[in-house]
């Protein structure tokens, strides 16, 4: 019966947007629509070949979903990594802006590509993944539902592909990290929706009596973005067969807005959503009880209280009103405690245990990992600070802290969450090379060190440039001398992006080889059953 | 030190093999993370923080951003206000006279400058790059005259735009429309090449005569050009659109001429005066 039902939805959807697709009044809703077709049609005859077919038994944990995730993962961040090289060269080389490409590959295109690439791709991708892999193990439960799960999982890729194919072709609203435009909006609010119900229901029929610390900050994590994501994406359509819509907010309350998510992205994202994969996989690879149960509790509550509050440190000295500038900076700098409990909770968590940094990479790559979180947990407050900010704000320096946790804490914890899943997934003694992981380390450790440091160096130059007077008050430099003299930096830059990007290659190629050639594990059965 | 830290119990908890230990929350921590909390709420109430229902609480120190920028500007336009004001008055081509007034005016002109024409000029006000259509302003060549009150009016009314009266303004034909045959154009562009001492294909000595009827009323018979109409000087080898054989022929047929906006709108007396006088100085000023 569900499955008539399923071949009547997916034959509706794809006759509805084969309407819509000769209405459509621009290129990329057109693009969108026919890419809507081909999807709902593959899947009206995947069905229809499957009708009537024995369904396997469900028993033990649902892996399936998380052995294609942390494929794409590493797929996903090897592309942004490649997209995010690209741009850095085109910045310093800006003939790379080809005539040819006008209008579809130049940097204004790219760059939102390269962010929603790696924050919601690669990171995304790792985080759902994750978190489906995470909650079974500590909940001892299967996922709720099995159709939900593949659901999440595919309607999420379904997003990506949306959305990095409208930034191409030009369809965007404008606002940072929430570009798609209205139609996608809703097709990721009904996935995330799906998501927490997933997650909620797999939490409800756990048989722990207690909830594993790593799936509260997930939990914290769903509900957030799904929170953020509606009400930053609040508009009007202009039409239903366009991709255009207009913002709901106007003025200083839609920037307050766009920052307010803009900065919970970040908070609640790349922070809480990473911390509960560190809070499992840490402790795993080090096989070590977490180092307190206490600082776990404390430093959750007054992250996500305090995160939420912090957004207006993006508006310093513009239309907002002071006071909101004000209290935006407060929440950032009483958030460096809540935020260096994560760091410490990780390090501690390996005392004990400090021999493994000499043998195991992975380990080494999860501590450097805590590392740039701890760092850029204390940069981020530090530059909210308004004095501080006045220097950094709109310059390199801000790309660079970005970096710093992104390729630092997000790269190098999802790199090593990759390196102890694959084997686990396809039941392996072990990775193919561990060498490889070594040299994955330092490609990736020596890349992030150039990337940040050279953007200190412009960032911190152009910021003291831009603000240069002369005795009598006028201005010294011109902007376009600003650029000149951070050409040698971009180089660097550029060059920090290679390193990563061969790293991840590296990485790609380890696990690749992991599937294909590395021994299997004889001593346990590929999934441990749920009983 | 691994042997200590195992004293401590564990919560009794596990979860697929993950326990907890029970740590005390580290001391460090915990006072750093009350000291900013303390520092919070101070700060909080010396400066404009928490919302009312009307507006929000102002802070004791009384301090706001604007103010603050406003009481920046005030201090150096009051500084400033004596000898910007005697610039403002002066007459243009007497400001080199008053080192005071000069030097005030060469600061500001070099900001303005930074500012607002280091777009098309570059910012070294070379043109960007020689042949592309915007002045070279570090050579002694002046399409609309290179004295100081020459200067003002240029920066003053722009060129050939359409928003000021007072905008310079002449257009030369194209002559590639039916005016000049194929062989008369690539004459002519030998013989403009020729004052330069450069050598095309055409012939110069042929093209000489095109010259003289079509091109010397602007340009003048001495190709020396007529800056009371922007015509350029053919025979300085400074080129405005490049100097190859092509380029000269794209401007014969085409005819380019190139718009500066009028910046009476935007910038006064003295600031015009200033970029002016800046200008000037940077190199063979009339």
């Amino acid at each position: 019966m569900w499955d008539y039902l399923k071949l009547v939805i997916y034959g509706l959807i794809a006759i509805l947007a084969a309407i819509a697709s000769t209405y459509a009044r621009d290129l990329a809703y057109l693009v969108h629509a026919i890419l809507v077709v081909a999807i709902a049609a593959g899947l009206f005859i995947y069905t229809l070949r499957r009708m009537g077919h024995e369904k396997p038994a469900i028993s033990g944990y649902l892996d399936a979903p998380i052995r294609v995730g942390v494929a794409l993962t590493a797929f996903w961040g090897v592309v942004g990594f490649l997209v995010g090289t690209y741009i850095a060269f085109m910045l310093a080389f800006p003939e790379m802006n080809f005539a040819w490409a006008e209008g579809y590959l130049n940097f204004g295109r790219l760059r939102p590509l390269h962010t929603s690439a790696v924050i919601f791709a690669f990171g995304g991708t790792a985080l759902i993944t994750s978190s489906f892999y995470v909650v079974q193990r500590t909940t001892g439960a299967r996922l709720w539902n099995d159709g939900l799960a593949w659901f999440v999982f595919w309607g999420y890729q379904i997003v990506i592909l949306l959305a990095a194919t409208g930034y191409i072709l030009g369809s965007t609203q404008s606002k940072e990290y929430a570009e798609p435009e209205w139609y996608t909006d809703i097709w990721l609010t009904l996935v995330w929706v799906g998501y927490l119900v997933l997650f909620m229901g797999t939490l409800m029929k756990r048989k722990e009596p207690h909830i594993y610390v790593a799936n509260w900050f997930y939990l914290s994590f769903i509900i957030t973005i799904a929170m953020l994501h509606v009400v930053n994406n609040l508009s009007i359509p202009v039409s239903v067969f366009g991709s255009k819509s207009v913002q709901v907010f106007a003025g200083v309350q839609d920037a307050m807005t766009q920052w307010w998510y803009g900065h919970n992205a970040v908070g609640f994202f790349l922070t809480a959503g990473f911390l509960g994969m560190m809070y499992y996989f840490i402790p795993k690879q080090a096989e070590r009880p977490v180092f307190s149960y206490k600082l776990s509790i404390i430093h959750f509550w007054a992250l996500i209280f305090l995160y939420i509050w912090a957004g207006p440190h993006h508006l310093h000295y513009t239309a907002l009103p002071d006071w909101a500038s004000t209290l935006g900076m407060v929440f950032s700098v009483v958030l460096w405690m809540p935020s260096w409990g994560g760091m410490i909770n990780g390090l501690m968590t390996l005392s004990g245990a400090w021999d493994k940094l000499r043998t195991d990479p992975i380990i080494r790559m999860m501590v450097v990992s805590v590392g740039f979180y701890g760092m850029s947990t204390f940069e981020g407050p530090m530059m909210s600070i308004k004095a501080v900010n006045s220097l950094s704000h709109y310059t390199d320096w801000t790309i660079g802290h970005v970096h710093s946790g992104a390729l630092g804490w997000n790269g190098m914890i999802t790199f090593g969450m990759l390196y102890f899943l694959f084997p686990k997934l396809w039941n392996k003694a072990g990775l193919y090379s561990l060498r490889l992981v070594s040299w994955h380390f330092w490609l990736a450790t020596i890349g992030i060190v150039l990337y940040a440091a050279s953007m200190w160096v412009t960032g911190i130059m152009e910021g003291l440039m831009w603000r240069e007077v002369d005795a009598q008050g006028f201005l010294v430099n011109s902007f376009a001398d600003t650029v000149a003299a951070k050409f040698p930096m971009y180089l660097v830059r550029g060059f920090g992006g290679v390193l990563y990007l061969t790293g991840a290659l590296i990485m790609a190629y380890n696990l690749w080889m992991t599937v294909r050639r590395a021994p299997l594990d004889e001593s346990a059965p590929a999934t441990a059953a749920a009983e | 030190m691994s042997d200590k830290k195992q004293d401590v119990e564990t919560t009794g908890h596990e979860w697929d093999g993950i326990q907890e230990f029970n740590n005390p929350l580290p001391r460090w921590w915990l006072w750093t993370f009350y000291a900013t909390i303390i520092w919070g709420i101070g700060y909080t109430i010396a400066y404009p923080a928490w919302p009312l229902v009307e507006g929000a609480t102002r802070g004791v120190l009384g301090y706001s951003t604007r103010t603050e920028v406003v009481a920046e500007i005030d201090r150096f336009a009051e500084m400033n206000a004596g000898v910007k004001a005697e610039l403002a008055a002066m007459d243009a081509n007497e400001i080199p006279n008053n080192e005071a007034v000069y030097n005030y005016a060469i600061q500001s002109g070099r900001a303005t400058f930074a500012t607002f024409c280091s777009q098309c000029h570059g910012s070294g006000a070379d043109g960007i790059a020689a042949g592309n259509g915007y002045p070279n302003l570090l050579d002694d060549d002046w399409l609309w005259g290179g004295t100081l009150d020459a200067i003002v009016t240029t920066v003053a009314h722009g060129i050939r735009n359409e928003d000021d009266m007072d905008a310079r303004y002449s257009e030369m034909p194209a002559f590639g429309d039916d005016y000049l045959s194929d062989d008369e154009i690539s004459n002519v562009v030998a013989y403009i090449g020729s004052l330069s001492g450069m050598e095309f294909s055409g012939d110069a000595t042929a093209g000489e005569t095109v010259y003289l009827d079509n091109c010397s009323a602007c340009h003048l018979e001495d190709a020396s050009g007529d800056q009371m109409q922007g015509a350029p000087n053919l025979s300085d080898a400074i080129w405005l659109y490049g100097s190859s054989e092509e380029a000269i022929e794209h401007s014969v047929r085409v005819g380019p001429y190139g718009v500066m906006p009028s910046w009476t709108t935007r910038l006064d007396e003295a600031e015009i005066k200033g970029v002016a006088a800046y200008v000037h100085q940077l190199g063979g000023g009339e």
